[in-house]
């Protein structure tokens, strides 16, 4: 099939071809992707296999049995299987909490206080003169990003590499560093100080800056002042560098208001470099059905949002819960220690289309089929664009959203509503 | 299922039926004669109530990439909780409520159609989502088409043909119900930090301007014979002295007829209404648009009215959104979108006692008293002048003069000087106020069996604590407890709120138009294919087909 679309990272690549076994145009993570897997033969309980229902009726159990069960994963499905996370957690009064709570959850919080000047990933494509990639690394987060969107991207006024000023700032060298114009490396930390000195600079007080901040001398300041406000149209990507060095949120603040202040010169928007190919929807979905993008609680019977009490890992280093329902993520392999810890005390059930790490300490697995392979539905790209995810090949494996339907229903039955 | 409504008194403007006792009866979700229902038929007793058509919000951004932004930026709208029985979804927000919370409150004041006036058509799959997501109520998006690239090509070229063929294309693509304009030319023009001023601006790299853009989009609905106008977001919304703008821009009409309905309808006008230089001496400019507005037979309006309290302003007028986030320096979300439009969002406070927002407020209720009650339909533009929850209010201000100098006592005294309001003694009916929330709206939209009660409507029925022949326009509060409390909200025949709470759930239809029996798109696949070269989502990629939806219905132009 021409034209499929990847599922791995926030790029979500809409030109994949694809034989049923090999693909085309896809970058090295999305091959893997792509590639056969050892894969779950079949439902398990405490290692016995049984059949989906037999599997999903005793998971169904567990949760409507526990006080306050926690729904957590979500970034690697479809938003129709979400949807069905998230009414699951509001009628079990449990948690619900998505992948971006250890990623770019501190950017949501940024844009509580302040917002965000964005854009769709075209603008860079079709207008950006100057891009700047703060604190990310596309060349190997994201393969296709500087050909398919920024780079090399050719666009309707912007024509290519040639016609563009690529700006990388980071704390090392990375291999995006080698496509840049210019780079700046930055003492790691001072993401912060570095934004307070360039809004500064665009303000007009470069008489408040000191000679040297963050490692980059004042000189060196001005120069990337001066670029950035040189751009007609610029495009600022930024990563984790930001959300998950020193200030986390207040990083991604400070940034958010320089490019509020660049906007009364000229024009540029901001784009956080979001990883899993479905994350925004993740927050997408539960805000429309709840109200919140995630470490959403459910006990009171509506919705109440919490970063420091219900996100996953807060929850279960607290021990407040004492189930778990983790779908199409690998939090055993990502968590703290201490929260990992506690997973391994609590009923796991686990939705997955590979065995992972989580597998591990998993009382419940059920397999599903693989999202944009096996299974169709509805994926936001990192700008929030919407791609709908086809099934290239036919599987004996339940999808996500039949294997959460049925558990809904259960519940729905066993509490008796 | 088969339902009765009986004795109730009906007042149903398009049938003429002015406050008739009468008996309804639906069948299979439609209205039927008496003797087309059985013996096994369910009778509800309305004695001496009033009993009305189902609400037609024609404007309210209730799904999409904006509210959802919105929300996702604004945590504490969601601390409000809102009443639901048991078995029903949780529904929380105050100006910005989540979809099954949209769903339930419509059906709380008796509206049960609403339509997403604004959408991105390359976010249009995430709108039908959330659409979906909304218990209920019937809705229909609207795709915007005012700062598209091969919109403003063929509004250059003077080519209505291509136009035509595009606008299909694009409703077909995003099962979109209309065509939208929102300051057209002026987004494009934020995207290099400007915006257009008028209608004669020349929008930069296209050579052309708002006026010709507009003018080509309404001679294109008109040639497809769409059941609904081109909607319009004026030019130069917000800004003082905008309403010669706006004036200017209703002219445009004068050049179009349709015997059906409107040519053009322009919508929150208020917010496009305003005289003077500056905010220092701005004020209403309503009387002079209504006086036009009524002169002319082929322009219709919606009111745009503020609400004193919270709110959220989103628009695709990016360029406008800049400028109030400057103004009030509160948070803001931006967002352009790849040569197709852009968005952006800013929290609001309209405060009584704040000149300006005085003034727009008794603005929105001017045009409300003064314009034809079968040229203007009630609206907040939800969530930019506040929650939709807000109607009854609304109908209540326009239903009497006393609470309306009950709520002007609590408004900056400016009104006095800059409004027309306090010297308007007028009361609406209650078969205006029933046409300015039902008929109008659903003849705006150009949908048939919405806004009426005759056979062969949609069953969609209120039945409101009121006696409409005997009320007292001054006992303000029974009115409004009345309108905020439906006795029987009924959806396609079904019962979904009894005594003011939702007793039941449905799920609605999502209406979009298919005009390409009216066109061919051959004449602009080349033009289609190249443009593609330069969006981020193959062609094969974009769009939504009709099986995605949970309950489309087509709805063939012509």
């Amino acid at each position: 099939m021409k034209n499929a679309i990847c599922t791995f990272c926030g790029n979500v690549c809409d030109d994949i071809e694809f034989d049923g076994t090999v693909g085309k145009n896809l970058c090295p993570i999305g091959e893997a992707k792509f590639a056969a897997k050892r894969r779950m033969e079949a439902p398990t309980i405490e290692g016995e296999k049984v059949s989906y229902e037999e599997a999903i009726e005793r998971a169904a159990e567990i949760l409507v049995n526990a006080k306050r069960p926690l729904l957590y994963g979500w970034a690697s499905t479809v938003n129709e299987a979400i949807k069905l996370g998230v009414i699951l957690a509001e009628k079990l009064g449990g948690i619900y909490d998505q992948c971006s709570s250890v990623c770019h959850a501190p950017s949501t919080l940024a844009m509580i206080e302040e917002g965000i000047p964005g854009g769709t990933l075209g603008q860079a494509k079709n207008r950006a003169d100057v891009i700047v990639f703060w604190g990310c690394n596309p060349v190997e987060a994201h393969p296709r990003h500087p050909s398919r969107y920024s780079v090399m991207a050719r666009g309707f006024l912007t024509k290519g590499r040639q016609y563009r000023h690529i700006v990388v700032v980071d704390v090392r060298k990375t291999a995006t560093a080698y496509l840049a114009t210019e780079f700046y490396q930055i003492k790691p930390g001072y993401d912060f100080a570095v934004f307070t000195a360039l809004r500064s600079i665009v303000n007009g007080h470069e008489d408040a800056v000191p000679d040297e901040v963050g490692g980059l001398s004042k000189e060196k300041l001005k120069e990337l002042a001066d670029v950035l406000m040189d751009g007609k149209y610029g495009v600022i990507f930024y990563g984790l560098g930001l959300t998950h060095s020193r200030g986390q949120d207040r990083n991604v603040e400070c940034i958010v208001k320089l490019v509020q202040t660049l906007n009364r010169q000229t024009r540029y928007i901001l784009q956080p470099m979001r990883g899993h190919f479905n994350v925004v929807g993740a927050g997408a979905v539960a805000a429309w059905e709840a109200g919140y993008e995630y470490a959403i609680d459910f006990s009171r019977g509506y919705p109440r949002f919490s970063p420091s009490e219900f996100t996953a890992v807060e929850a279960l280093l607290r021990k407040d819960c004492d189930a778990a329902l983790i779908v199409a993520s690998d939090p055993a392999a990502h968590f703290p220690k201490k929260a990992v810890e506690r997973l391994a005390e609590i009923p796991v059930i686990q939705i997955d289309p590979h065995p992972n790490v989580t597998t591990l300490l998993a009382d419940i697995v059920i397999p599903s089929a693989i999202v944009g392979i096996e299974a169709e539905g509805t994926v936001y790209r990192m700008d929030g664009i919407p791609l709908r995810v086809k099934k290239l090949r036919e599987t004996e494996y339940w999808s996500d959203y039949q294997i959460l339907r049925l558990m809904l229903d259960k519940v729905i039955q066993m509490k008796g509503e | 299922m088969t339902l009765h409504i009986k004795n109730g008194i009906v007042v149903d403007p398009k049938n003429g039926i002015a406050g008739e006792k009468m008996d309804i009866f639906i069948k299979d979700g439609k209205i039927v004669e008496e003797s087309e229902v059985g013996k096994e038929c369910k009778t509800i007793d309305v004695s001496g109530k009033l009993v009305v058509a189902g609400g037609v919000d024609l404007h309210a951004h209730i799904a999409g990439g904006k509210i959802n932004t919105g929300r996702a930026m604004r945590p504490e709208e969601m601390r409000f909780v809102r009443r639901k029985s048991n078995g029903l979804r949780a529904a929380v927000g105050r100006t910005l409520l989540t979809s099954p919370a949209i769903g339930y409150e419509y059906a709380k004041m008796g509206y049960t159609t609403a339509i997403e006036p604004a959408t991105p058509s390359i976010y249009v799959i995430h709108t039908h989502e959330e659409l979906d997501s909304i218990p209920i109520i019937d809705k229909a998006t609207l795709p915007l088409f005012g700062n598209w690239h091969p919109v403003f090509k063929y509004a250059a070229d003077k080519d209505v043909e291509k136009m035509k063929s595009f606008v299909a294309w694009v409703l077909e693509r995003t099962k979109g119900y209309g065509v939208k304009l929102v300051n057209p030319g002026g987004v494009e023009a934020w995207m290099y930090g400007g915006n257009v001023s008028g209608l004669d601006d020349t929008i930069p790299g296209f050579g052309v301007t708002p006026r010709e853009v507009i003018t080509t989009l309404i001679a294109a609905v008109e040639e497809l014979k769409l059941p609904h106008s081109v909607h319009l977001h004026c030019n130069n919304l917000g800004v003082p002295g905008n309403y010669e703008t706006t004036m200017e821009t209703i002219k445009l009409a004068k050049k179009f007829r349709n015997d059906n309905r409107q040519v053009l309808h322009v919508t929150h006008v208020q917010f496009n209404a305003y005289t003077g230089s500056s905010w220092r001496d701005m004020g209403s400019g309503a009387e002079e648009i209504a006086k036009l507005v009524n002169s002319m037979n082929n322009v219709t309006i919606d009111m745009g009215q503020p609400i004193f309290g919270h709110a959220t302003t989103m628009t695709a007028d990016s360029p406008f959104q800049f400028e109030l986030h400057k103004l009030v320096k509160a948070k803001w979300c931006n967002k352009d979108v790849e040569l197709e439009t852009g968005a952006g969002i800013v929290p609001l406070v309209y405060r009584p006692k704040s000149p300006v927002n005085a003034v727009q407020w008794a603005t929105g209720l001017e045009l409300g008293l003064l314009v034809d009650a079968d040229k203007i339909a009630v609206s907040t533009d939800y969530p930019n002048g506040g929650p939709f929850t807000a109607y009854p209010y609304i109908v209540t201000l326009l239903m009497s003069r006393k609470f309306r100098e009950e709520e002007m006592k609590k408004a900056h005294q400016y009104i006095e000087k800059a409004t027309a309001l306090p010297s308007i003694d007028k009361e609406r009916s209650i078969e205006e106020v029933i046409q300015m929330t039902r008929v109008t709206p659903a003849r705006v939209l150009g949908m048939e069996n919405k806004g009426h009660l005759g056979v062969g409507a949609d069953g969609d029925v209120v039945v409101y604590d009121i006696d409409p022949l005997n009320y007292d326009s001054s006992d303000y509060q029974a009115i409004l407890k009345a309108l905020e409390n439906p006795l029987y909200t009924i959806k396609g025949g079904e019962i979904v709120v009894k005594n003011g709470d939702v007793v039941g759930e449905v799920w609605g239809r999502t209406f979009w138009v298919d005009a390409s029996e009216q066109t061919t798109t051959e004449i602009i696949e080349a033009d289609l294919d190249e443009y593609f070269n330069y969006y981020t989502v193959k062609r094969c990629n974009y769009g939504v087909e009709e099986g995605w939806l949970h309950n489309p219905v087509r709805i063939t132009a012509g």
